[in-house]
């Protein structure tokens, strides 16, 4: 793989699975503070 | 007293939002689409189409259903009585939807089965057009009754409309636990397998690969805005329907963030999944991954057969995992595509749940048998087109037009989501939907008539574009129309419930 492909795909990959978790912890957070 | 059925959880919720927009477009349309729009470099466009008009519609829908809590027709109704047509119009383009879906599902349920045996021989397009769906000679022949397509297609709608009488809580939400799950264990395992085999790494280059100069080309960002709109479930009813069944303490900003993230991570899952396998196929066959690289139904029943052919070992299990994935995918996405119409009769015509199913999904299976005889695949391909081009692209326009420059509603719909939400919502929303949103759909909606009216699509025959795609989608709208003049069988239905 080229070294362009590797940093795209960590770039697209880091920022959607990312923005997922990022937004995912989030939640369970609240929810805790919640309880 | 509010007796609106409701999700049981938080992650029911999700799972069910996030299980209609991952659907067969996610598997057979984004890996195509990225790769033909700049590659690596698509991932910009994408991630600001995402953020821009994605997520920010995916909120304004689950604000709509939250807070009028009703049917797509119902929540409109009450945002402005003279906006019901709108939620009718979406809901009879999930209607139409929901009629040939189901037969793709159909499909890949009796591919499935042929997996075991490799029924489809080396020439997987002869089998798919000749033995299996033996295609009539040309568009508009609606020809016999293909029996290995009627046959699971009974089973898909036994499968939906069964999940669907259940009921919200114990029908889609448990439909959804169980599929969504599923089908991720099973589509990682597909995607391991794939990242292990020769040829992989050449098919994620080919992916990855960044073309910059693609950048400034405008067709682009249409492609990255047109992949966001058209998997997110958005502007045909689903959303806000599902949101409607939310209880009245519930985050909206979150849960379209967790959402579209979810629906993109499968997207990047699946364009990994596909380009490692068209790596190995382009390995075996010594040509270019260029030239191997397909979408749509050709890349599921026709190139993937062939890779599958060619693994080293356990071809009918990796074939079988394959296609059940896409039952799965399709499964959950159709089951919220017909759940917009059965609560729309539902509160219209004040009748049963499960008479509404009975009615509302029963017609559309009647209707679907159509898309299982021998010309089904050419009224389903014109189908398919119009009412996505003309059907789910309009009602966006429409939708975000008439909330934001006619009725003027976006603030007072930022006013709830920031009441109920932890994320708050700013000017950015406003500007996202107000601004952004309408003009990169109007210039689509532009791009789409001048290129339809440039040349037929598909290079079938006008008459039957006009029978079958242009009367589809005008179809909807009219319908829509008449449906809102209609008077409501329960008369207090339109009250303000919020």
């Amino acid at each position: 793989m080229s070294t362009s492909a590797i940093v795209m795909m960590i770039v697209g990959i880091g920022v959607i699975w990312g923005g997922l978790a990022a937004s995912v912890v989030h939640a369970v957070k609240k929810a805790r503070e919640a309880k | 007293m509010d007796n609106r059925p409701q999700w049981g959880t938080r992650a029911g919720f999700i799972l069910a939002a996030v299980g209609s927009a991952v659907g067969l477009g996610n598997i057979w349309r984004f890996p195509a689409t990225a790769y033909e729009n700049g590659g690596g470099a698509f991932f910009l466009p994408y991630l600001f189409a995402l953020l821009t008009a994605g997520i920010p519609i995916l909120i304004l829908e689950f604000t709509i259903g939250h807070k009028y809590r009703g049917s797509a027709p119902m929540s409109y109704s009450r945002l402005n009585r003279g906006t019901e047509w709108i939620g009718w119009w979406q809901v009879a383009i999930s209607f139409v939807i929901s009629t040939y879906y189901a037969v793709i599902i159909a499909w890949a349920m009796a591919y499935a089965v042929f997996s075991f045996n490799l029924n489809w021989g080396e020439d997987t397009g002869g089998f798919l057009f000749g033995n299996y769906l033996n295609l009539a000679e040309s568009p508009g022949q609606v020809g016999s009754l293909v029996p290995s397509v009627f046959i699971p297609l009974v089973i898909v709608w036994l499968v939906t409309l069964g999940v669907l009488v259940a009921g919200v809580k114990k029908g889609i939400e448990v439909a959804n636990k169980i599929f969504i799950p599923a089908l991720v264990v099973m589509f990682l395992i597909i995607v391991i397998r794939a990242l292990t085999l020769e040829g992989a790494l050449a098919g994620l280059d080919t992916f990855f690969k960044p073309d910059w100069s693609q950048i400034a080309n405008g067709k682009v960002w249409v492609a990255a805005y047109g992949q966001i709109f058209f998997s997110l479930s958005i502007a045909f009813a689903i959303m806000i329907t599902y949101s409607s069944y939310l209880p009245k303490k519930s985050d909206i900003t979150n849960n379209a963030f967790i959402t579209g993230f979810s629906n993109s991570a499968f997207e990047v899952l699946a364009g990994i999944g596909v380009f490692s396998a068209l790596g190995f196929m382009a390995a075996q066959q010594g040509v270019p991954v260029e030239e191997v690289v397909s979408a749509g139904v050709g890349l599921a029943f026709v190139v993937f057969p062939q890779i599958i052919n060619e693994l080293p070992a356990l071809n009918g299990l990796f074939g079988f995992l394959f296609f059940t994935c896409l039952v799965f995918a399709g499964l959950s996405s159709l089951i919220s595509i017909v759940e917009t119409f059965v609560a729309g009769i539902q509160e219209k015509f004040n009748v049963s749940r499960t008479k509404s199913v009975l009615i509302g999904g029963g017609i559309s299976s009647l209707i679907s048998i159509l898309f299982a005889t021998q010309g089904g695949l050419y009224f389903l391909d014109a189908a398919d087109h119009f009412i996505n081009q003309f059907g789910i692209a309009l009602a966006g326009l429409v939708e975000v037009v008439v909330i934001a420059w006619v009725l003027r509603e976006v603030k007072n719909l930022q006013q709830h989501a920031n009441d109920v939400s932890d994320i708050q919502l700013g000017a950015w929303w406003r500007i996202c939907l107000s601004i952004i949103t309408p003009l990169v759909l109007g210039y689509m909606m532009f791009d789409n008539l001048r290129t339809e009216l440039s040349e037929p699509y598909g290079g079938y025959p006008t008459g039957f574009l006009i029978s079958y795609g242009w009367l589809v989608a005008a179809g909807a709208i009219i319908v829509g129309i008449l449906f809102s003049l209609k008077k409501n069988a329960n008369a207090s239905a339109n009250k303000e419930v919020s």
